[in-house]
């Protein structure tokens, strides 16, 4: 293992004796002073106390709770490599990236691989003045005292083994910070892009602090370039300050060799405003992990989902909402159409502290099967402590109606547009809930060509050509 | 056009349709009455290609095709309509998705262009004037939410929009109050032509005070037992179903 080369791990993915972790912990036991050159203080301090947590909880299995339905053993064992040392990757996103949301005018940003890319569009000089963003690494080093107080103040708080994994060994990531009242004129956009000849691991951590009276709306794709492996393990932490609102979305539209492993974590403070959309209309493996903590008086949530998987591909959303204070809403709603042998996982804690009376938390999770080897598995997990609240959940698993759909045939409508047109209505009310109007019309058009079979990876981005 | 012989059909291996005829020719009215559970809705299911009931026996031809050779969409394309004893919902899908594309698979069936969308929304507004349809309900999901008269209303709204040769109309009278009912046999009788024809389902007379039919047929435990003119839909009103029943059993 050469300094200046991305570090690959095993000579050749033999059937290995040791356990998974055992590779990653002698990597960071070797290599943890380049690791923490190439990153800065603030991403360093908690550094060591992540990898003893890796160390002591390892890879989560199935055998875990909150993994029950995520089986990553298989792609665990795949012999990635890790960009330690920095290496810059041969890739210019911005001459290759042309986003495929027409209209949409965002402000502009990559991640590739697990490095921020240097910003480089004339676009970004017109951010509302305070603003900051750019790369976690960067920003630490030169604003610390912005970074501090927030940095890993979420995460390092989990039990979880990719958290701390993540911890460990994430160097760079998308930092953004919008100070008091400002409102965002445009929706940013963050590309994380997958780009390498051999069998890659990227870990990135983000950071975003919406403050006071702020609005942003943020959409995160990722993308994937080359047909080698891949996996990502990527945690992101929001803070959400008072009155404040913020849209997070997520669109995965990637190839069936990745791995996507993502924890958004966001802290929610009095009346603020917070939509996460997190929406898989292509993948190889996913699990993301989204916990809301509503920490103040009269917050406002709506955590939606999709999934829309085929041949093996595999989504576990392990979704957590804690109502800590009186007064708030949440509403949730996830939808999967799963079609061959594909298998989807939904979780749905929902804890009600004792003081967070006054508490209204809607759960609704709704799944199509369209094959007979298709697999969903889905769990509510409520627990309340409040007497005075407003709790209901609801989870379907079906097939699509037979009697609507012959209603349709015996006007003309051939059975294969009947079916469509039922699964895109199924989908229809979480695409509803995309606030930025040129996404919503995006995203129509592309759920409608992945249920015909004519989407199979990211559509109209020059670069998955 | 329409030719039925010694039709039997099943559900769930129970035999409810047992050797039916009936012959409909281009411009006839034909009204079917008969008692509850007699085989009339089974009858439309089985002309508009529903699965769920097996044809075990018997022919079906449409201006000479096969009928039931043939998909239900395309027993659609080729002009039956079925108005539904009852309508199904479907959440999600609006009423001018669902219909542009039931219309657009019509043309192309007959090769012609998808209509343009204002030509689209220029039928469907001529439609709906003739249905009296609120434009409200033209703007919702299909059927969701609709009262019964809505959705008995939008089956003959989708009629008027699909032009079709043989128009079924399964006890569309049954829960609409007299004004309702006005409409919806306007709306029939406005489209009726001497190119095609109907079959009224229905069991009470009053129905045919507004379609005025050229045969009524009695629809007794799977089969037509008896043929007659307007007329007799008056007898049946008049004297109910026992006479007939009893006439059944005599001959048997
Ligand atoms: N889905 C079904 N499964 C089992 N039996 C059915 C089903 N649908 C109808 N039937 C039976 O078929 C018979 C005829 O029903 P139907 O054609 O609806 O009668 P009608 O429309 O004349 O009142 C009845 O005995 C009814 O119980
Ligand atoms: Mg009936």
């Amino acid at each position: 293992m050469k300094n200046n080369e991305i570090s690959t791990l095993n000579a050749a993915p033999t059937v290995r004796q040791e356990p998974l972790e055992q590779q990653y912990i002698d990597l960071y036991k070797e290599q943890r002073e380049s690791i923490k050159k190439h990153s800065s203080a603030v991403m360093n301090t908690s550094r060591d106390e992540s990898f003893a947590r890796f160390e002591a909880l390892g890879f989560p299995t199935s055998a875990l709770e909150n993994y029950k339905y995520t089986d990553l053993r298989e792609t665990l064992s795949v012999d990635y490599g890790l960009n330690i040392n920095r290496i810059s990757v041969p890739i210019n996103p911005y001459e290759v990236f042309k986003c495929d949301v027409p209209g949409i005018h965002s402000y502009l940003y990559f991640v590739v691989n697990d490095a921020f890319y240097p910003v480089n569009d004339p676009v970004h000089n017109k951010l509302p003045e305070g603003v900051i963003i750019g790369s976690v690494k960067d920003l630490a080093a030169s604003h610390p005292e912005l970074l501090r107080d927030y940095f890993g103040k979420l995460s390092t708080a989990k039990n979880d083994g990719l958290v701390a994994f993540n911890g460990a060994f994430a160097q760079d990531g998308f930092f953004m910070y919008v100070p008091k009242n400002v409102v965002m004129d445009r929706p940013v956009q963050l590309v994380n892009i997958m780009r390498s000849d051999v069998d890659t691991m990227a870990n990135s951590h983000n950071l975003i602090i919406i403050e006071e009276g702020s609005k942003a709306q943020l959409l995160v794709c990722d993308h994937t370039v080359d047909e080698v492996r891949f996996l990502s393990n990527r945690v992101t932490e929001v803070f959400v300050g008072e009155n404040a609102t913020y849209e997070h979305y997520k669109l995965e539209n990637v190839h069936t060799k990745t791995t996507n492993l993502s924890t958004l974590l966001i802290d929610q403070r009095k009346s603020s405003n917070v939509l996460a959309n997190v929406i898989t209309l292509h993948n190889g493996i996913t699990r993301n992990t989204i916990e809301i903590d509503l920490d103040g008086e009269g917050c406002d949530t709506l955590l939606c989902g999709m999934v829309i998987a085929d041949k093996k591909q595999e989504v576990d959303n392990f979704t957590s909402i804690i109502h800590n204070k009186p007064n708030c809403n949440s509403r949730e709603l996830f939808k999967y159409v799963l079609d061959d042998m594909s298998k989807g996982g939904f979780t749905g804690k929902l804890l009600v502290a004792k003081d967070a009376q006054k508490t209204a938390a809607f759960q609704t999770n709704r799944n199509i099967l369209l094959s007979k080897t298709a697999k969903m598995r889905t769990k509510p997990q409520l627990e309340i402590w409040a007497d005075d609240v407003k709790c209901s959940h609801g989870a379907t698993i079906g097939s699509l109606d037979e009697s609507a759909k012959f209603y349709m045939q015996s006007r003309g409508i051939s059975e294969k547009e009947a079916r469509l047109l039922l699964m895109f209505a199924f989908t229809n009310d979480v695409i509803e809930n995309i606030r930025i109007p040129a996404l919503q019309d995006r995203m129509k058009l592309l759920v409608e060509k992945r249920l015909r079979g004519e989407l199979s990876k990211c559509e109209g981005c020059v670069i998955c050509q | 056009m329409l030719e039925i012989k010694n039709l039997h059909a099943n559900i769930n291996g129970k035999e409810i349709l047992k050797g039916l005829d009936l012959v409909v020719r281009p411009g006839e009215i034909h009204a079917i009455m008969g008692p509850n559970g007699a085989g009339k809705s089974t009858l439309a299911s089985v002309l508009t290609g529903n699965q769920a009931f097996e044809v075990t026996h018997g022919d079906i031809t449409f201006y000479g095709k096969n009928l039931l050779e043939l998909s239900p969409e395309d027993r659609s394309r080729e002009g039956i309509f079925l108005s539904f004893q009852y309508p199904v919902e479907i959440p999600g899908v609006s009423m001018v998705n669902f219909l542009r594309a039931a219309l657009n698979e019509h043309r192309k069936y007959k090769n012609l262009e998808p209509l343009s969308a204002t030509d689209f929304l220029r039928v469907m507004r001529e439609k709906k004037a003739l249905v009296e349809m609120d434009n409200k309900l033209a703007n919702r999901a299909v059927n969701e939410g609709f009262s019964g008269g809505e959705k008995k209303r939008n089956e003959i709204f989708q009629m008027a929009m699909l032009e079709p040769r043989l128009a079924i109309l399964d006890e569309t009278d049954s829960g609409l109050d007299i004004d309702a009912l006005r409409i919806v046999a306007n709306g029939v009788n406005k489209l009726k032509s001497p190119d095609n024809a109907s079959i009224v389902i229905t069991h009470y007379q009053r129905l045919l005070d507004y379609i005025i039919p050229d045969f009524v047929h009695v629809l007794y435990d799977g089969r037509i037992v008896k043929s007659g003119g307007k007329e007799l839909a008056l007898e049946l009103e008049e004297r109910g179903y026992d006479w007939i029943k009893k006439e059944v059993e005599e001959t048997v």
